[in-house]
């Protein structure tokens, strides 16, 4: 397969190691103890250019490649890993690895192929996919024109990210199974003034692509547009109201609600451990009939899609919550074999330098049959979410938090005055169990999504169409 | 001895990225590496689960043509990738903007003295020994109380590392330090109730650590007492801030006067230097040279020299936190905290903890924050919490599911009194806060 030939052309070959140094490593981990092996290759450039104060104002090139080996025991786990991909350390780390599974003989295995699986992003490397001049060129016009924008505007910083990451797993029945990653952002944050208050607004977007995805379709124009309507709705925002009311959540970005209040609790390791306020709840009803939730890494070109895990496992697309019954969990290969389920390609890491987990991919709720509108029309007096900063869970009591910025009044069945920091606070297996209207305009966030769990950040996509939630605390500072 | 040689090693590492630079034509340079090994164990139910070995290295470089500069890293260190790290940071420097506040610091402000901090303290501990220990820690959770429930395990860490800067005005130093740390994270568990916390301890030393025991103890207390906890009707009154949550606070505040925010105009501290932001009996500083502590060092992430020095007294801001760039945006001079603060201490008060909750009387004693619901721009504050109510200075029940707000210039100027109870784990020295009134929203 190509991509496996890429992978060794890019990780392998500078280093100078053969398909038979990785048998051998292989076989130094195995033995006949071990429940799972893997060796994980990584090799990854990225790039970044910032403008800010009218100028070119930094701009950074980073080469980071690794490897990491481990040994699975039943529930143990040995772990190493090593920046210098050679021989002789890697032979070392696997003993040091080997050290989990304490008797045993050595195994012997030949590398194979994995079968073939579909790809969900093109084979490219964005870094090449514009000049230095033309990345250069574009951060210039979108700042120009976002600065034409209003007379209100007083900075505007334009960033682009760019990576290029190769990765390449050996899994303990010899599967060599590999892929190259093209991830790209772009941001855009304004700076307003009035008289002499000061807001901000920031939009952007990417994915698995190259930087030729914001110049199609003006993308990047509309983030500089979008940046600063936020700005200036923030400047006419009043204090948030505080205490318990109807929240209708917009569609899109405050997917981020399900991210956090649901789907890291239906994450495998938590619940194999029970430690999840989901944990044993399979089969029963954790959400209203109305609520369907899927996490699916196989959606084309996403920022949180995967051909395959961190682990050579196909990506899939997991149903989460079917009508309001929790359907199952999102595994990796461990957590899995412990539960006695499969892994559904959820497996990721960070990097060579950190164990794989299970991790979300891009996570939404279906469409419903609601008009949006006649979702705002219903509600006599709530708030109306439409777009988000952060959020927060913690998995055993099921709590969860996350800050809105944009947010709205609603008033007789209509979006009255703008409102600024309000932050809502709910409990996981509760919130979905409120939602009483889902809209039909199912949207998927915008391609800036940055998970964090145990120290670890992966890129993912949220998206939900707009919700109606009858009674969640919303913390502003109006009592 | 081996240290000695090895960061002599890599000061000459740094040194060759240095002339390689200048043969490529930059004008000047600026680079810094770390190189670090460490262990990590987890034991969870009584066994081991996780053994980590780590070892890490990465070393980055910035070059200036004139006022334009370029940056590169890698974790490659051979010298023919050290050559490509250099022209990827070079070829940078071509395509961006002259900035004539970009540079050096000036040569009189880097570092001319190194005295021992007393940072490196390695622990010669063995696979076996860390296991041993992370056992003890969670067995002394689990046996705790039999509503322990379940455990998220107890883990040992051993960190030792060597980081070596160095710049084209002839700065160059490397150290050797070393970090360790013990915790522990368990459940409780009372009918549908279930909770988790836990508890750490972190030294450079580890014969300063928590002894296990100790910390399991700990985690088991704090997961218990937040069982049954309930949500708060929506009112104001009185917050105190744990030690653990008070350093979030001085967080923000260090946010609102550090270079980036105040050159953007994004802090709600804008044009507030030498003005009353807290009550008179507030006195802030910075301690880079304390023996042995978790932010000491000499210099900053460019060599700039730290200094011992007020940022807040009598309540008011005497100083910014500044690196050479932002300070040149701002023209004043570096404050020596490019890359942060060193060991920021707020004078503590008279109160121990269980003063401060008599100087509560009722109101709301916070031990957790979630979210992030802190505007820098305007200093809008809202965030998750959980904690306590307490009334006539007694803890009554927990509360969880609410949110605090405010506004943090407010906040500021409304603390009633700060605790000597001071949590000296991290990089921010403080002990609780108590807040006149704030707002919290529940059910």
């Amino acid at each position: 397969m190509e991509l496996l030939n890429l992978a060794r052309q890019a990780i392998l070959m500078p280093a100078g190691i053969q398909d038979g140094d990785i048998e051998k490593i292989m076989n130094r981990l195995l033995s006949s103890s071990v429940d799972a092996a893997d060796i994980y290759f990584q090799s990854s450039h990225t790039e970044s250019w910032v403008m800010e104060g009218g100028i070119i104002k930094e701009g950074s090139h980073n080469i980071e490649q690794g490897a990491g080996v481990r040994a699975v025991s039943g529930e143990k786990t040995g772990f190493a890993y090593s920046d210098r991909i050679e021989l002789p350390v890697l032979l070392e780390a696997a003993n040091n690895v080997k050290a989990i599974v304490r008797q045993g003989q050595n195994a012997q295995v030949g590398l194979v192929k994995a079968a073939n699986w579909p790809l969900y992003y093109p084979v490219i490397n964005p870094l090449k996919s514009l000049t230095d001049q033309q990345k250069i060129d574009l951060l210039r016009q979108v700042e120009s024109e976002t600065r034409q924008l209003d007379r209100r505007i007083e900075e505007v910083i334009v960033s682009l990210t760019g990576a290029h990451e190769s990765i390449l797993v050996a899994n303990q029945d010899g599967s060599l199974a590999a892929d190259v990653r093209p991830l790209v952002r772009m941001n855009v944050t304004v700076i307003v003034k009035d008289n002499s208050r000061r807001e901000q607004g920031s939009m952007g977007g990417g994915g698995r692509s190259d930087y030729s995805y914001f110049i199609e379709q003006d993308r990047a124009l509309e983030y500089g547009k979008e940046a600063v309507r936020q700005a200036l709705v923030n400047l006419e925002a009043d204090e948030a109201p505080a205490g318990n009311m109807t929240v209708v959540l917009g569609p899109g970005w405050p997917g981020i609600l399900l991210h956090e209040a649901i789907g890291h609790g239906l994450e495998g390791d938590f619940n194999r451990k029970g430690t999840s306020a989901f944990s044993g709840r399979v089969g029963e009803r954790v959400a209203s009939g109305l609520c369907t939730v899927v996490d699916d890494g196989t959606l084309p070109g996403r920022r949180g899609s995967l051909s395959i895990d961190d682990e050579g496992t196909p990506a899939e697309k997991t149903v989460l919550i079917e009508n309001g019954i929790l359907k199952g969990y999102m595994q990796d290969k461990l957590n899995a074999r412990l539960m006695g389920v499969k892994p559904t390609g959820n497996g990721r890491r960070e990097s060579y330098a950190n164990l794989p987990m299970p991790r979300m991919t891009n996570t939404y709720m279906l469409a419903g049959s609601h008009n949006p509108e006649e979702i705002i029309k219903s509600v006599k007096k709530g708030l109306y979410a439409k777009n988000f900063a952060g959020g927060q869970v913690d998995i055993t009591s099921g709590k969860f938090v996350f800050s809105a910025s944009e947010a709205y009044l609603i008033e007789n069945g209509k979006i009255t005055r703008a409102v600024k920091g309000a932050t809502l606070i709910g409990n996981g297996p509760d919130v979905l169990s409120k939602v009483s209207m889902v809209g039909t305009d199912l949207e998927l966030d915008s391609g800036v999504g940055t998970c964090g769990k145990d120290g670890q950040s992966v890129p993912v996509g949220v998206g939900q169409p707009t919700l109606k939630i009858d009674g969640l605390t919303v913390g502003g500072t109006s009592v | 001895m081996q240290n000695q040689q090895e960061i002599k090693r890599l000061e000459n590492t740094i040194q060759d990225l240095l002339d390689e630079a200048k043969k490529q034509g930059a004008s000047a340079a600026e680079a810094g590496l770390s190189q670090e090994n460490g262990l990590s164990v987890t034991a969870r139910l009584g066994d081991v689960e996780t053994i980590e070995h780590h070892c890490d290295q990465g070393l980055g470089i910035t070059v200036y043509f004139g006022q334009r500069k370029g940056s590169a890293s890698t974790t490659d260190f051979s010298q023919e990738s050290l050559k490509e790290t250099v022209s990827a940071a070079c070829s940078i420097a071509r395509y961006t903007s002259e900035d004539s506040f970009a540079g050096l610091p000036e040569k009189e402000l880097l570092a001319t003295e190194f005295p021992d901090l007393e940072l490196n303290h390695p622990w010669s501990i063995s696979t076996d020994e860390a296991i041993a220990l992370a056992i003890e820690c969670e067995d002394a959770a689990r046996s705790y109380h039999a509503e322990i429930s379940n455990s998220e395990g107890a883990s040992v860490n051993t960190h030792q590392g060597i980081r070596v800067m160095g710049n084209s005005l002839g700065f160059l130093h490397g150290y050797a330090s070393t970090r360790h740390s013990l915790s522990c994270s368990v459940l409780a568990q009372r009918g549908d109730s279930m909770q988790r916390d836990y508890w750490y301890t972190v030294s450079r030393n580890s014969a300063a650590l928590e002894p296990p025991v100790e910390v399991g103890k700990k985690a088991a207390e704090r997961a218990l007492r937040r069982l049954e906890g309930r949500s708060l009707s929506t009112r104001q009154c009185p917050v105190l801030y744990s030690a653990e949550t008070a350093s979030g606070l001085l967080g923000s505040l260090i946010g609102a006067i550090s270079g980036g925010n105040l050159y953007r105009k994004s802090s709600f501290l804008l044009g507030a230097l030498d003005t009353q932001i807290f009550p008179e009996f507030i006195h802030i500083h910075e301690q880079p040279y304390l023996r042995g502590a978790l932010g000491s060092a000499a210099y900053d992430g460019e060599g700039v020299a730290t200094k011992t020095r007020d940022i807040v007294s009598d309540g008011i801001l005497r100083s910014y936190v500044l690196s050479t760039y932002s300070a040149r945006k701002l023209s004043l001079h570096s404050t020596g905290n490019a890359g942060g603060v060193h060991n920021l201490t707020i004078t503590p008060g008279t109160f121990d903890y269980q003063e401060m909750l008599k100087q509560i009387n009722t109101g709301l004693l916070v031990t957790e924050l979630m979210g992030q619901g802190v505007n820098m721009v305007n200093g809008d504050y809202s965030r998750g919490a959980a904690g306590f109510w307490v009334e006539n200075g007694e803890i009554q029940y927990p509360v969880e599911e609410i949110t605090i707000a405010g506004n943090l210039k407010d906040m500021f100027k409304n603390i009633i009194a700060v605790g000597n109870d001071v949590d000296y784990r991290g990089n921010i020295r403080t002990g609780s806060i108590l807040i006149e009134r704030m707002s919290i929203a529940g059910e």
